[in-house]
This record gives structure tokens, sequence and C-alpha cells, in this order.
């Protein structure tokens, strides 16, 4: 359905040449008024209605769509609607190829009020491929928003490269990539993956604070399944080898699935609402229900008398967080540690705990390498972090040491000693090793940190420490009962002014936000340094 | 004791459990110190015992199993001794461990609360044997009410009426669908030596018999040690109607009312109340007298209960003796102004009774619901387990009194009963202690834990419970095929719509209050989609005051037409708050908000019933239809786990073939046996279970072909 597309004739050529002629003036004014009209509602309807029924029937929305229900009613202003791709080659030239504002949507708009600029790809317009012209529409989006300071939402549905435009379209994805790269840290970067985001197009998304993706109709791959059967003879499908199961739960590289386009357009507003539109601004704060000073009775019995026994640290997370309200990132992979963000009297805060239910809490590659970009997130954007800890250390083992446990797990240690935002610790139960320094200690510039009661800060559980020192000594279970005397509690931290305080459980809610309101005007600069060099 | 004004203004807490007394604090009390413990459902009665004694100057110890080491008891009581693990039998029944804190503490009485050795005559015997004063009546009373089968006897000898077809010790299974037909169906099988509903089953066929005979014996042996049966006649549409009986060791006793007890669900209680609307004077006063005959046949000494069925002639059939105080005391309590837990102290200490007969007054009307963490959709009440995250007792309301052993943060195990409360209220009649019950469930926030209340609600507002035309059958007869929460009326539909629609706005409208910096001009006016099930409701919103207030509280006044019907919504909301109070159409009601997610998923308690619905706005909903469906997993071919338990027994192995309805295995949990049949007649596929396993809600246990 290409007959809307196709430019019709209304230059005003055969008009006489009647110059200055204040009715042949108008005559153009009104035919020029008419193909702008046209073109904007070619624009609005992308590939035609066609190629929208066929969106519609994957369960997929159009570009358009999804910018509104993304966007406040009304609020979106887009930008050029008028761009079209420049290729000439393979009949790209005709009229019937040319679409008003290509295939990406682009503009600004408000979330709840607050200013973001979008750009949604229209799956409907040569399957979203990534044309010059569109290349150019993201990059000139991007600019202004790190000018204005204001985050950057990408909305993905692209089938990849505009290969008609071969080079130009590669130059293009550069262009994109190299303002991610100079925007982060400047401005949040989101991308929602809702269709096929395949070869260099998924760098983009790799290279933005968070990745969400749509379960069953999203995919991110470098290569997709017929080249992996050529390449490796692999039998895979797009769902298992880029589907929102594999990169929430195995590789890490999204953060996030929902169930369909409106469930994550939705959640999306409601994340946005807990970044701060720049690094210029503080973490953003909002009205407030929930009283700061409320005590949590339940949490003086969460930790349970066992030392060895689980319990589940988003429990005690949402007990002490406003309204219970926690979004949490990456809930299904490195399950071991749980990060994500929360309020506290209507502040922005950054979460990392320890998850005791998984793997007994301890740190691996991957939790490891989830907590510090989480950690480094905050950081950037001035988004305080608590640090819920009951670690029990670093997992042994060849396939960890093979893996680079040292250089991940320095990632964390990094992230939380360069971090200069707000930081509050709270030792739950177990800080052992080199674990515990590394959960954002007093000794990594933590601001406040306290202790409950059940807190053990010790180099290593009883067992092993006895066995070591007190090594052939015959009467094992005595010393272990010294040991467990001596270490298994908050004092040995608390006399060496390593945990500021140790708190009542039920009141560590009221502590944290009167530390915050403190640690509001915390000013602390890193030496000046072109940037660090983060253990890769 | 007895309020002058008639009404229960002195709530006192008492509880099953074993309480311990030490030594008196002030000479002159009439006893010395107690202290023990109890479980999940019966924290409360040690708690309740342990306020008395605190009030009567009697320092208390509590015992307790590992798990309860920081229960509401436990720190309620001046020491506590952990008596073992968590499994009952190793911790609450270990008489041995029991002793041994009564020694090391030098405790001179126990009382023994509601459960567990309650009723234990060898329990009584060992503390006798150690001169430890028993709270309680003689052993000789508890042995001789303990045993069903000679109780009866008793009975029948003190001139008590008694159930038709009594018979004897049942061994075999066979020989128990022998007494069956002597005696002519249907019959009741249960556990000799068990109290309450427990163990207790109703067989109309010889084949039913022979299932009851083996669930019976195997409840019986694991709860009491004692795998003797009893069967006798069952008596249709009867109701559960008990004397609270008082007697002292001097030769006197009391009778203190009646309490209903007919609403019950596979026989045990869940709401009772006090008086009975069924009884006239005649018949309460010849049933008061049976029973303090009874009392007196046996030399009964402290309160205990004689129960009876009565028949829509107001005939009344003796049925058993509680020789404990009972967890439906406090309704007891209420009407007649006495502190039962007091008298039984007093009695035990040798004191005679302070009141006379006429001295015991029926002052208004009282209600109790027996609030349960347990799935009333399922069989009405399968047993849940988890941790309450929020808890908060409707105690802000007067004339309202709540028994339970737990706080927020508490863990419901598997190892005991599932009672969370006991929720009594009081009132002047019977409608308004109702209307206060309604008021107290709908105050109620229970979160972690599913929980009966939407069935509770829906009991106390039929029609039938109202003018109390009830039997112990009620709840199978009023919800035939299951209970299924509160059925929406137009009216009702409309103001659940519109009170949804008016927590989305409030929601939207706080989500734009970001502090320092411009708020974006408030909307007057929304056009939503509310779904509720599978329906779509068209809901259009505008302000009908001059503007919302958004600070601390969202205070609104919103005009909503749903299906082109109006309704007046106004409120005052704390957004983190569970409790969301709003006027509809005039009429206050509670809303109670269970989650509210982006997606624009609400799920509220209205009526008692939780409702999930979703609000969305008309161009969400436009767009909804494209969505795609996501296809639910088919469920008749695998077969998992109702609640959280431990199998007891798998009956099929992979490749066998089974009957629709046949028995696959059996999970128990809370000391209850759960038959798990199969859907379909077919091949098992696999098996995931072992006998003895603990199994978590929602586990697969058996695949089908």
């Amino acid at each position: 359905n290409h007959e809307l597309q196709k430019n019709p004739d209304c230059c005003p050529s055969s008009a006489p040449l009647l110059p200055l002629d204040c009715r042949w003036y108008s005559v153009s004014h009104l035919s020029v008024q008419e193909r702008i009209d046209k073109k904007r509602k070619a624009a609005l309807v992308g590939g035609g209605q066609k190629r929208i029924d066929a969106q519609h029937k994957r369960g997929k929305l159009t570009a358009r769509e999804r910018v509104e229900l993304l966007l406040d009613p009304n609020s979106f202003v887009e930008y050029d609607m008028f761009v079209e791709h420049r290729c000439s080659d393979f009949g790209m030239e005709q009229d019937r190829n040319k679409f008003p504002g290509d295939s990406v949507v682009t503009g600004q708009g408000r979330i709840n009020g607050r200013l973001v600029y979008v750009f949604s790809q229209d799956f409907t317009v040569f399957g979203g491929s990534l044309s010059g012209a569109h290349a150019q529409k993201i990059c000139k989006i991007m600019d202004q928003a790190v000018m204005v300071g204001a985050p950057v939402i990408g909305l993905n549905d692209s089938g990849g490269a505009r290969i008609q435009e071969g080079v130009e379209s590669l130059a293009g994805y550069a262009d994109i990539f190299l303002r991610n790269v100079t925007a982060s840290g400047v401005v949040p970067q989101i991308s929602l993956i809702m269709g096929p985001c395949a070869g260099g197009a998924v760098y983009s998304p790799a290279l933005t604070d968070f990745t969400f993706m749509v379960k069953d109709t999203s995919y991110l791959f470098i290569t997709g399944p017929d080249v992996v059967k050529s390449v490796t003879n692999e039998d895979v499908t797009q769902e298992e080898l880029g589907g929102a199961k594999t990169h929430t739960a195995v590789s890490g590289v999204a953060h996030r699935a929902f169930e369909n386009d409106i469930d994550a357009l939705l959640n999306l507003r409601d994340f946005f609402n807990f970044l701060p539109l720049s690094n210029k601004d503080a973490s953003p704060v909002i009205e407030c229900h929930d009283p700061s000073d409320r005590l949590v009775p339940g949490l003086d019995t969460i930790v349970p008398m066992e030392s060895t026994k689980a319990y589940d640290m988003l429990d005690i997370i949402h007990g002490i967080v406003d309204e219970r309200d926690f979004f949490e990132i990456m809930p299904n992979y490195a399950k071991n540690i749980v990060v994500g963000f929360a309020r506290m009297n209507g502040r922005t805060v950054g979460i990392v705990g320890n998850q005791p239910k998984v793997a007994s809490g301890c740190l691996d590659i991957n939790s490891s390498v989830k907590g510090a970009r989480f950690v480094r997130f905050c950081d950037a954007f001035n988004i305080p972090i608590i640090t819920f800890v009951d670690v029990p250390g670093f997992l042994p083992g060849t396939a960890q040491e093979y893996g680079g446990i040292i250089r991940h797990g320095a990632k964390l240690l990094f992230a939380f000693a360069e971090a200069t935002v707000p930081k509050i610790t709270i030792i739950t139960r177990k800080a052992y090793g080199g674990a515990y320094d590394v959960m954002s200690s007093k000794h990594l510039r933590g601001d406040m940190n306290y202790a409950w009661p059940t807190a053990e800060v010790a180099v290593m559980g009883a067992k092993g420490a006895v066995q070591i020192i007190f090594r052939g000594k015959e009467n094992q279970a005595e010393a272990e009962a010294e040991y467990v005397e001596k270490f298994a509690n908050p004092f040995p931290a608390a006399v060496r002014g390593f945990v500021d305080d140790i708190i009542e459980p039920s009141t560590t809610r009221k502590r944290i936000c009167r530390d915050l309101e403190v640690l509001a005007s915390k000013k602390q600069v890193n030496p000046w340094k072109k940037h660090a060099n983060i253990p890769l | 004791m007895i309020n002058a004004h008639g009404c229960c203004c002195r709530f006192l807490l008492k509880m099953p459990g074993l309480v311990f007394v030490k030594e008196s604090l002030v000479s002159s009390l009439p006893v010395q110190s107690v202290a023990c413990t109890a479980f999940m459902s019966h924290f409360s009665s040690t708690q309740l015992v342990i306020k008395t004694c605190r009030k009567m100057g009697i320092q208390t110890v509590a015992v307790h199993s590992d798990v309860d080491s920081s229960a509401v008891h436990v720190k309620m009581a001046d020491e506590a001794v952990c008596v073992g693990p968590a499994p009952t039998g190793k911790s609450y029944l270990n008489m041995d461990a029991i002793m041994d804190a009564i020694r090391s503490t030098g405790a001179q009485a126990v009382h023994p609360g509601y459960g567990f050795l309650s009723e234990n005559k060898e329990f009584a015997q060992r503390l006798a044997a150690e001169g430890v004063m028993f709270v309680g009546p003689d052993t000789h009373a508890i042995q001789a009410m303990g045993d069903k089968i000679q109780s009866k006897l008793i009975a029948k000898a003190a001139g008590v009426n008694t159930i038709p077809g009594f018979d004897g010790v049942v061994k075999t299974a066979e020989e128990a669908v022998k007494i069956a037909q002597d005696i002519g169906y249907p019959v009741m099988i249960k556990a000799s030596a068990g109290g309450g509903g427990k163990g207790m089953r109703i067989a109309w066929n010889d084949e039913e018999t022979r299932e009851g005979f083996r669930f019976s014996s195997q409840e019986a042996a694991s709860s009491f040690g004692d795998d003797r049966l009893l069967i006798e006649k069952f008596i249709d549409n009867p109701r559960h109607i008990e004397i609270q009986v008082l007697a002292d060791k001097h030769g006197s006793a009391l009778w203190l009312n009646e309490r209903e007890c007919s609403i019950q669900r596979r026989n045990q209680k869940v709401v009772e109340e006090a008086p009975s609307t069924f009884l006239d004077p005649a018949t309460r006063r010849a049933m008061g007298e049976q029973a303090v005959q009874l009392a007196k046949a046996v030399q009964y000494s402290s309160a205990g209960t004689v129960e009876f069925l009565v028949d829509s002639q107001k005939n009344f059939y003796f049925l058993e003796m509680n020789t404990r105080l009972q967890v439906e005391h406090p309704i007891t309590e209420c009407i007649t102004g006495l502190d039962l837990v007091q008298q039984m102290i007093r009695i035990a200490k040798g004191y005679p009774l302070q009141h006379k007969q006429e001295d015991i007054p029926i002052n208004g009307w009282a209600i109790e619901s027996r609030v349960y963490a347990e799935d009333p959709y399922k069989s009405f009440g399968l047993p849940s387990i988890g941790r309450l995250s929020q808890y908060q007792e409707p105690l802000n309301l007067s004339n309202v009194r709540v028994d339970s052993g737990i706080q927020e943060g508490s863990d419901i195990s598997i190892y005991y009963d599932p009672m969370i409360s006991k929720l009594v209220t009081y009132g002047a009649t019977r409608a308004e202690a109702l209307a206060k019950m309604e008021d107290a469930l709908d105050n109620y926030v229970i979160r972690g834990v599913t929980h009966n209340i939407p069935l509770l609600r829906e009991i106390i507002t039929h029609p039938r419970f109202i003018s109390g035309d009830i039997t112990t059958n009620f709840l199978p007869e009023v919800y035939p095929s299951g209970f299924h929460g509160h059925q929406l009326a137009t009216d009702s539909r409309r103001e659940l719509l519109a009170s949804a629609a008016a927590l989305y706005i409030a929601a939207q409208l706080r989500s734009q209050r970001f502090l320092l910096s411009t708020i974006p001009q408030e909307r007057g006016k929304w056009e939503l989609c509310v779904e509720l099930g599978k329906d779509r409701h068209n809901v259009e919103v505008t302000r009908s005051g001059n503007t919302y207030t958004v600070s601390l509280s969202f205070s609104f006044s919103l005009s909503v037409e749903v299906d082109a019907g109006r309704v007046e919504v106004s409120g005052e909301w704390n957004l983190a708050s569970p409790l969301l109070p709003l006027t509809i159409n005039g009429t206050h009601r509670m809303l109670q908000c269970l989650s509210r997610e982006a997606s624009g998923e609400i799920t509220v308690q209205y009526l008692g019933t939780s409702f999930k619905v979703r609000v969305l706005s008309k161009l969400a909903a436009e767009l909804d239809s494209y969505m795609p469906e996501k296809i639910p997993e088919d469920t008749s071919s695998i077969l998992r786990s109702p609640m959280p338990g431990t199998v007891v027994a798998v009956a099929v192995k992979a490749g066998d073939t089974v009957a629709e309805g046949q028995e696959i295995c059996v999970i128990e949990a809370m000391k209850m046996q759960n038959s798990m049949t199969a859907a379909k007649t077919a091949k098992v596929k696999s098996v995931h279970c072992k006998p003895g396993e603990t199994v978590g809600e929602g586990d697969l246990l058996v695949e089908l072909e």
C-alpha cells in the first residue's frame, strides 16, 4: 500500500511565471501546505496499513503507538518527520520507496511531567532497518539530550542495517555508538528491545545503562540461528539463542523482561520515575506517604537462629523501603545478589544485597559483575547506595578461578571503593573474609556502617578458622565454641569502629532515612584522572 | 467480675499451651507462679494465661520449641525454656523434656492451655507424682472424659441424653464396616483419644467406612499415639451447641450458658457465638443442668465444656466433654463477664466457686471468628504457610478482642495448626456484634499468607446465618460447589470498579509529585477501562471537588461513571497504608490494597474477598487487543501439591494406570491428611515425590500421560 507514499505532483512549475505576484505566492503557499499535510499524513502511517496490521498480528504495537503509551498524553514533540533516506541504488530512489521520517520516530516528551528524549524504530518501514538518515535522526536527539540533560529511551525494533546503503548504514551505527559512549554517565540511557535486534545493532543497547526486553517478541543476537547452524552446526531457535529468557537468566545481557509491549511500556514509565534526569541532578525525591520513622518489627525475627539457615533478603528490603516498592534489576540472573531501585522517604536509592537464599549469598563471577555495574550506575547518577551484607565469601572452585573470579570480583571492589555517593551498609549476618571488605565496608569509605545483633564479621566461618588456628588440637568442638564466642558477633568490628553502631533491626528504616537526610549534602571527590582503569 | 454495663470491657487473653507456675510474688495471692508453652494456634492461649497470671501476681515460665523461640508468648513470660525441635512429638508433646523444664525452673503449677497435653491423663499423673499442681481437672476426670466410649457410658449413667447407636473400640476395617451396618448409615468415625474434629469422618456406605477407618486410625496414631476408633450414629442437620461448666473441688458446679459452634468445616469450628439463637430458656436450662450433672458425676473440678448435638426439634445429645479451656471460651467470658483462666487457677488452688447459678447472666452477644492461615477456596480451607510480611489487628475498633500468638514477621510453618487468631466481637445485640465483626474483618491486615477472611466475612453476612438458620452442614449446603468468594451484584461491582479507578488515579497523580520540580497540570477528567475477570468496563472519572490534595495523604472526591451508572467516591488515603477507607455513594467502606503494579494491575480486598482488576487508560485498553495471549499450562495431566506439607504415602509408580478419582498420594500438613486423586484416567508418566519428603505449594508430585 504505497499510494500514500507516492509524491503527488503538486510542484508549482506549471503556474505562470509572474514574479512578485501575490496570487502566485498564495497558490504556492497552498500547495506547500498541502504537501506538508500529505507528508505528515504519510509519516503517521509509516509503512502503510498492511504492514501495521502485520505488526499487530505479531503481537507488537507500531512505533508511534509505543511512543504514545510511553509518554504523557499529548506531550510528544516529534523531530525530523520529513527526513527521508538518501539511497539511490537498487531502486531505492523511487518515490514508492521513500517514507517521510524513514524507519524511526524521534522526539522528546514527558513521563510524569519530566523531560525525556525518545526514538522508536518503525518495523513497518523496511523492517525498521537502519539507514544513514535513520541514524542521523537518532544522533540528533541524543546530542540534544546530552546538551539539555535529559535521559534517552530507545525503543528498538529493527531488522538491522539497511543493506542497500552499505557502509553508510554501518557509519550510522558507529555514530550512534559514539554518542552512547559519550553520553554514558551524563544522562541515563535505556533500551527497550521490542522486536529483533541483531548484528551490529545489538551494541547500542549493550552500551546503554539498562536493556529491557519483551517476552516472546524480542530477540538480541550477534548472528541469527541460520548463521550459527552454518558455522558451528548448532541447532538453536531464535528464542533459545537470544530471547528474553536467555538474556535475563543466562547471559545477563538484559536487565529485565516484560510480558508484552503494553506491560513493558507502563513498567518503563514506572522505572523512569526512579532516575535523575542527568548526572547534574540529585537523586529525585517524590512525595512519600510512608513515615520515615516507621518501625519494622518483623525484621527483629527475620534472621534465623542457625547461621546456616537461609532467609529471603527481599523480605528485608521490602520491609525497609517506601511502600514495599522495589524495582529489581536482573531478578533472574546471578540471584545470589539482589540489586534494584527503591525509595527511602521519597528519595531514590540503589539497593545491593547478598541473597542468602541462593548459593548462601556468596559472591561469584556473575554476581560481582552484576553488582559492580549497578553500583557504578548509581554512583554516576548521584543515587545513594544501601548495601545489605550477608556474605559467606567468594565462591571457591576451578570453574570460578579459571573464569577469572579474581578480576571479576575486583570489579565490585573497584565500584564500591570508587563510589562517592552516600553509602550506607547494614551487616545482617555474615560478613566473612575478603567479601566483607568488598561489600561497601567502612574501609571503602562507607559513610554509615551498621551491624545487626546477628552480625558476624570474621575472616571465615568458625569451623574453617578453628581447623587452621588449632590444627592438630584434639578438642576442636571446644575451640570452635571459643571462636564463635569471640568472633561470631558484631563486637570485634564495633570495638574497632568498623561499624558505626549495632542497631535493632526494626529501627533500620528509621536510621537509614535519617542518615540520608544528613548525607544529602555529602561532597567527596576522587583525585583528578582522565578516567579510572576498572579491571574489565 | 460481671460488668454492670453489660458489655465486655475487659478483654482477657488465654491460650492453649502449658504454663508453669513459679513463685508467688505476693504471698497473699492464691497461686504461685505458672508458666508453660504452646503451639502456634495455642500461643494465644498461653498469652492469655500469662496475662491473667500477671494480673494475679503469678510468675510464668513459657516452654517453646526451637522455631518458636521468638514467639510472643515466650517474650511475655518471665522465663522461657526450650523443650526441643519443631516437630511436636519432640517438643510440646515431649513429656520428659517438659518435666525437666518444670524441675529446672522450680515451677509449682502447670496450666496446659488448650493444646497438646491439656487432656493427657499421663501428663497429669506425672505432675501429680512430682507434687506439681495441674491447673485443670483431676486425673480421673480427664481419664473418664478423655475416652469417648467410657465418657458416654458415664454420661448415660448420669442421666445425660446420649446419641443412639453408640458402640465400642474398632480394630479392623471390616469390623468397622460391620459396626457401621449395625448402627445404620450414616455413621461418624473418629479417634477415641482425639479432641475436636480431628480424625473425624462421616461414612454413608461400606466403602467410605473403610476409607474413613484407614484415615482416622492413621491420624489417631500420628496425633495421639493411640489408634483406637469410635463409630456412632450420625445425626443429620445437627447443630453443635456446647455448655461451659465450672466446678470446684467442693462439689459445686455452675453452667455458664451455651456457645453455638455449628459453623464448621471438616468438623472443625470456624465461627462461634454466644448465646445461641436457637435455644429457648427451658432448653438452655435442661442442657445446663445435664452438663452440671455430668460434671458432678465425675467429680469434675475446673473449667470444662460439655458438647451437645441438637436436632431441629431441640432434642439434644451428649457428644463429649472437653476437660480443658476451649479455643472459643472468650465469647463466654464476654457474655458472662467471668475470667475463666482466673477461675481455673482459683479452683486448682482449692478455692470454692465465687458465683451462684443465678449470678450468671447473658449480657449482650459475642461472636468469634477463627482466622486461619489457609486457602478457603480449596475445600473451605487448606493450610497455607508463609511469613507474615504485614500484620495489623483491628484493635482500633471498640468491642473487638483478638487473641493471637503471632506478630508481624512470624513464620506460619507446616508444623502446627494454622490458626492465626481468634477474633471476638461483642455487641449489645447480635446484629451489633455481627456488624462489628464485619468491620473488624475488613480492618484486619494479613499479608504473606493466604487466610480465610473472605470465607468468614461471607458466612457472617449470609442471610441464613443472620437469620440463625444454621447446622453443622452450613458450608456444604450454602456452597455446594465449594467457596468462590464474594459474588458481586451490579451495585457492588460498580463500587469495586470505581474504587479501583480511584486508587489508580491516586497513584498516577502521586507519581508526578516530584519535589523541587514543577508539577504538571493535574487532570480533572480521566477516561479509563477497568478489567475484572474477562469483562471490560468503561469508566469515566471526573473530579467533583475543587482540587486534589496529595501531600502526605491523597484526599479526593470523584464522580465515576461506570457502565452508565454513577458512583460518587470520596476519601482520604495514605498510599503507604494497606487500609483505604472511602465513602461510596454515602456508604463507608474499608478497602484494602493488596498489590498495585505498574502495569495497572490492582488487587484489592473488597467485602472480604480479594479481586484482581486491571486499570488501563483508554488508549492502552484499545491497544491491548493486539497483545498476544499467553497459553497457560495444561493442568489435567499434572498433579501439584495444593499446599506445603509432607508426603505420607505414594500409591502409584511410573507406568501404572490410574482411574479418575483414584488416590495417587497423601500429603500431610498441619496434622491433617489430604488425599490427592487423579483428575483423569491415564497412565502415570513419572512420579516426583517420595514418602517422607517435604513439598511446597505447587510442587510437581506426579505427571500423567
